[in-house]
């Protein structure tokens, strides 16, 4: 293909300013084009043929369509973190400053050194990696020897474009849309459907994928009410946008149809400049709930496949003819139609009425109607009836095409009839209606043979079709169905019928049936799939080896599973395999289109859940902790202090000091993010009883108990204290992050399992601020500012509660501890929260207190066995814990019948234990526990799940999964991460290491 | 600063209308399985009947009533008539305490 720009004139070009320059570059090399052109009529004006090389033969290829269809002309565009891989040329809008890189080709997209696959030929046919890599060879694996050894050379070969390996710097936002009638798509169908909508009084939302909409109309020939189609839609769509009923949203795909009238759809709001301005949003994400949809999507053009039709210069027709009306372009210097239908002589006249030289006409067909053969002779071309282009030539882009006889009811090829010079060959075999939102519903498609398309099946949601996508073709059908969707649409939204509106078209009226020619077959590399380079021989050779049906044809060839998703090519590749089995095409079926329409941004899907715009709950004392230089770490929904980090100090330095304090004097930590539930109603201590594992009836009082909650199966669910608080009222304490989880479980046995229990739950986590103060000298901070209630043994003793008083705040303060020393929990509302840790601070500033956070907090329980989130990690029992104790034999409850299941009490169960590091090397994460050495490791018996290093031992200790653990103290054995390249000698020893008897936070 | 990363992948959609608060997005609800599966009583021990409760599930083509809970909204469950098949919704029904006194208004 050599494309150049034709003269513009009025008229012509419509959709590119002729007086604009741009300049961009490809492959670093400068061009220039005109605003409004994309990326591809751009390239096409500047006689760049080879825009990408295919997937796996690295074959050069060239522009194929003029919009999201396209399978070829697949660019990288930015660089560093916004690389963005895989966009499609022909929507990709032309700005100054745009740098754009073909993709798949080393060194460069003209010599591309891979191009040496498609030497050996059939080596690359169907199902080639299964046949080829897939076998025995390691334990474990289905690859073969032979993989292993070429994985990384194929790994470099194949692939499309590559992505960015840094976080994406663009915003992405999110709209939810309410409105009556979605429309979708704003070519004739579209227009004329939001417009009825609009007229009785529907809030419409209309979305065109394109930056300018009209679909079909921008380069449709016909006049409108006596004005050039071009003009009628743009006035139309202007007065639409004015509507205060109306949105139009344009560079606005919708991506997926879902269930109840949900549609998402993604709108690319700054795709089209350099960078998003300052606070704009990169692309937006639109969740539209209508009450019901008119579905306009019209039809994609679909080639015929024939040899060495991947050629750069082949493409379709109907998008050349866009090329030389839209933006005024010709795709070649000599253009060869090849059609099996109407539509592509048309294309031939608009073409050469426009300065394009078409040199021949080629159609499958022995006849076609009078209006058409005067069309072709408008365009001056040589004309060639019953006849089809066999094969191609030229160097990398077309130079030439062999015609030959075509008998169209025997797919019979006959004599050669002329070789004809072309650059580019405009090829149109029908039209297939785009109903890919309502198959992803799973509404079946049904074939219909005059216009040899799948039209769309029957709705199972609120929506109808209109226009080319319900099979309505030409622009007279396209209104009327227009209308007559929005009528029905209205109707679904209780609303009246609204206005007729339709313009007067006067112009070509002509059949859009194409002749059932779907391959011509003369030997020679055919295409199928040009985006995965799926020949038709690869369709027959899936045939002959019995992968027959649709749903394997894909999977087995690629066909149709590329980023394009088989836009141009499902049909083809159904027809051929139809034609193998000897069986009609509707009884072959067609794959079911999945969601998205087009590939979509991670980002525009992540919206605004992401990095500092994702939800987090901040604790009344947060300030405080920034302010003296604590990292937050999320836990949870919420941001703790990780450590107080002193100058200089890692956080590691800073949790062994936090830690160290803790023990020998007096710490303090923040623990108002644990869960809280209030408990109340005269059932509640039965309720209580039935959830925990422990008794929970006959607690008294103004004291707490630690309980254990399972899950039905017999699993650990959740820890924490329950404290009564009166007769008929708990507070339950959760973990932090299973606060929402207990939550769901405690509504679901109260309003589901047991609704007869009168029990009422209120979360309260956020009610209450909560300060653990704990330490040997805890207890001399409390006495010295708390008054109302004494803090001695006697007045206050392990497992305590008392409401109290603190500097005038009111309190809750009760005797836990989760540290192991002696420790007491206060909690006030959560507006007196920061008030109090004052107080706490300035009361303990003579026995030096100190804050500490969630590492120091996580050690100081691992030392002394406490367990938490990775012990309680779903895949463990009371007993795999060793809290057997606390699961009660008087009672039943959740989770204790099939706790009882013979498998839970296997000896060899991986059971809690602590090991320590033997020789002073640390003990990473996520190691593995294993027998052997580091070149014999042997097989894992079991994990560590929590690690630190404990100043109590002055040495690196782990809590631990391992076989028959408990029945293994003093074993010695290796903790392995060879991805760290670590293995530790450790001692298995019991998980209570510091203060096994509890004399400290008894005393 | 560490931060966990929790992308709403809006999927799947569907609507459903709860009786307490009106058509709301699926969103807002999380499921809770099938319906049908009752908890054995409180003093019933048998393993077997609590493994039905647990991991019997029907699986069927059609008409499944399902249980559902109104978490980001009132909190109620509610039981869910939903064709497994087409996605179609036809009832949405209160659970629980409340139930009787919903039923009784109606």
């Amino acid at each position: 293909m050599s494309g150049f720009r034709l003269n513009l004139r009025d008229g012509l070009g419509r959709a590119v300013d002729h007086d604009s320059k741009i300049n961009f570059t490809f492959d670093g090399k400068n061009y220039e084009g005109r605003k409004g052109d994309t990326l591809a009529s751009a390239l096409m004006a500047n006689g760049v043929s080879i825009v990408a090389r295919s997937f796996k033969y690295h074959r050069p290829r060239g522009i194929f369509s003029a919009g999201s269809e396209e399978p070829n002309a697949l660019v990288t565009v930015h660089s560093g973190p916004r690389t963005e891989p895989n966009i499609r040329a022909t929507e990709l809008e032309l700005y100054e400053g745009l740098e754009v890189k073909s993709q798949n080709r080393w060194p460069s997209v003209n010599l591309d050194l891979m191009a040496v696959n498609q030497l050996p030929g059939k080596a690359f046919s169907a199902g080639f990696y299964y046949k080829t890599f897939m076998g025995p060879s390691r334990p474990g694996h289905k690859a073969t020897q032979f993989w292993w050894f070429c994985e990384q050379l194929i790994r470099r070969a194949a692939g499309l474009g590559k992505g960015a390996s840094q976080a994406d710097p663009d915003k992405y936002g999110r709209m939810n849309a309410f409105c009556d009638v979605l429309v979708v798509g704003a070519g004739p169908a579209g227009i004329s459907a939001a417009e009825r909508a609009a007229s009785a009084g529907a809030k419409v939302i209309l979305c065109d994928e394109s930056a300018v909409a009209g679909g079909s109309l921008l380069s449709s020939p016909e006049l409108l009410d006596g004005e050039p189609a071009f003009d009628w839609a743009e006035e139309r769509l202007a007065e639409l946008a004015e509507h205060e009923n109306v949105t139009v949203l344009t560079r606005t795909t919708v991506q997926s149809m879902f269930d109840d009238n949900t549609y998402l759809a993604v709108e690319r709001v700054a795709d089209h400049i350099k960078r998003p301005a300052k606070h704009q949003v990169r692309q937006r994400a639109w969740n539209i709930r209508c009450k019901s949809a008119v579905i306009a999507t019209g039809a994609i053009e679909r080639p015929i496949v024939f040899a060495g039709n991947d050629r750069p210069g082949v493409m379709l027709a109907d998008s050349a003819r866009r090329y030389v009306v839209e933006f005024g372009v010709s795709p070649g210097k000599a253009v060869c139609v090849f059609t099996n239908n109407d539509t592509g002589w048309l294309a031939a006249r608009d073409m050469a009425k426009n300065g394009v030289i078409v040199e021949a006409i080629v159609d499958v067909r022995k006849d076609v109607p009078d209006n058409i053969r005067a069309a072709g002779e408008e365009s001056r071309a040589e004309i060639f009836l019953g006849a089809a282009i066999t094969a191609t030539n030229g160097f990398q882009s077309l130079s030439g095409a062999q015609i030959s006889e075509f008998t169209e009811t025997s797919g019979e090829v006959g004599r050669k009839l002329k070789k004809i010079g072309c650059d580019c060959i405009a090829v149109s075999g029908g039209w297939s209606p785009a109903f890919h939102l309502t198959s992803q519903q799973g509404e079946k498609p049904v074939w219909d043979a005059e216009l040899q398309a799948f039209l769309p099946g029957g709705a199972i949601s609120a929506w109808h079709g209109a226009g080319a996508m319900a099979g309505k073709f030409g622009l007279r059908h396209a209104f009327r169905s227009g209308e007559e969707a929005a009528v029905k649409a209205l109707a679904d939204a209780g609303l009246g019928e609204g206005d007729s509106d339709v313009p007067r078209i006067e112009g070509d009226e002509i059949d859009y049936a194409p002749a059932p020619v779907f391959e011509i077959n003369s030997g020679g590399k055919a295409f199928v799939d040009l985006q995965h380079d799926v020949t038709s021989e690869d369709v027959r050779l899936a045939h002959r080896e019995g992968f027959i049906s649709v749903e394997h044809l894909k999977r087995y060839t690629t066909l149709g599973m590329a980023t394009d998703q088989g836009k141009t090519s499902n049909m083809s590749g159904l027809a051929i395999m139809a034609e193998a089995r000897g069986k009609p095409i509707p009884e072959v079926g067609t794959t079911r289109f999945r969601p998205p329409y087009t590939p979509t941004a991670l980002g525009a899907i992540a919206g605004e859940s992401y990095g500092h715009l994702a939800s987090e709950r901040l604790t009344p004392m947060h300030d405080w902790h920034v302010a003296e230089g604590a990292n937050m770490y999320a836990n949870g929904p919420w941001l703790r202090p990780e450590s107080y980090n002193r100058s200089g100090e890692s956080v590691e330095q800073a949790y062994i000091r936090e830690a160290a304090a803790v023990r020998k004097g007096v710490g303090l930590v923040d623990v108002s993010t644990l869960g809280k539930i209030d408990v109340q109603g005269p059932d509640a201590a039965e309720f209580l009883n039935r959830i925990y594992s422990n008794g929970f009836a006959k607690l008294p009082v103004d004291k707490a108990r630690y309980g254990l909650m399972l899950r039905e199966d017999g699993m650990l669910f959740d820890d924490g204290t329950t404290w009564r608080l009166e007769e008929n009222r708990y507070l339950m304490t959760t973990t932090t992050a299973g606060a929402g989880q207990v939550m769901d479980h405690l509504e679901y046995h109260r309003d589901v399992v047991w609704p007869d229990l009168k029990v009422a739950l209120t979360s309260v986590s956020d009610e209450w601020a909560g300060v653990a103060v704990a330490g040997p000298k805890a207890r001399n901070v409390l006495k010295g500012c708390v008054s109302d209630c004494g803090v001695s043994n006697e007045d206050l003793p392990f497992m305590g509660v008392q409401k109290a008083n603190i500097a005038g705040i009111p309190v809750w303060i009760a005797r836990l501890s989760f540290s192991g020393e002696m420790a007491y929990e206060v909690y006030c509302g959560a507006g007196w929260g920061q008030e109090l840790w004052n107080v706490l601070m300035k009361a303990g500033k003579r026995f030096n207190i100190t804050p500490y956070g969630l590492e120091a907090l996580s050690t100081l329980r691992i030392e002394k066995g406490h367990v938490a989130g990775p012990e309680l990690n779903g895949r463990t029992t009371p007993y795999d814990l060793g809290l057997g104790g606390m699961v009660s034999s008087k009672k039943n409850f959740v989770g204790a019948t099939l706790l009882k299941r013979d498998a839970f009490h296997e000896e060899d169960r991986l059971q809690l234990v602590a090991i320590k590091s033997i020789d002073g090397q640390r003990i990473r994460g996520g190691s593995h526990l294993v027998k052997g050495n580091k070149d014999e490791p042997g097989r894992s018996e079991g994990n560590t799940t929590s690690t630190c290093f404990s100043p109590e031992l002055e040495c690196y200790i782990s809590l631990a999964m391992l076989e028959g653990g408990a029945a293994r103290y003093g074993e010695k054995i290796y903790a392995t991460n060879p991805v760290r390249d670590c293995h530790v000698a450790v001692e298995v020893v019991s998980p209570h290491i510091v203060d096994p008897d509890g004399g400290r936070m008894h005393g | 600063m560490k931060r966990a990363v929790a992308p709403h992948l809006g999927t799947i959609k569907m609507r459903l209308t709860c009786p307490f608060c009106g058509e709301r997005d699926h969103q807002e609800f999380t499921y809770r399985g099938d319906a049908s599966a009752k908890r054995p009583a409180i003093e019933n021990d048998s393993i077997e009947d609590h493994r039905a409760y647990v991991f019997d599930r029907a699986n069927p083509d059609g008409d499944h009533r399902e249980l559902w809970n109104h978490t980001s909204g009132c909190r109620m469950h509610v039981v869910v008539t939903r064709n497994t098949t087409t996605h179609k919704v036809t009832g949405c029904e209160p659970v629980g305490p409340w139930a009787k006194t919903m039923k009784a208004r109606s």
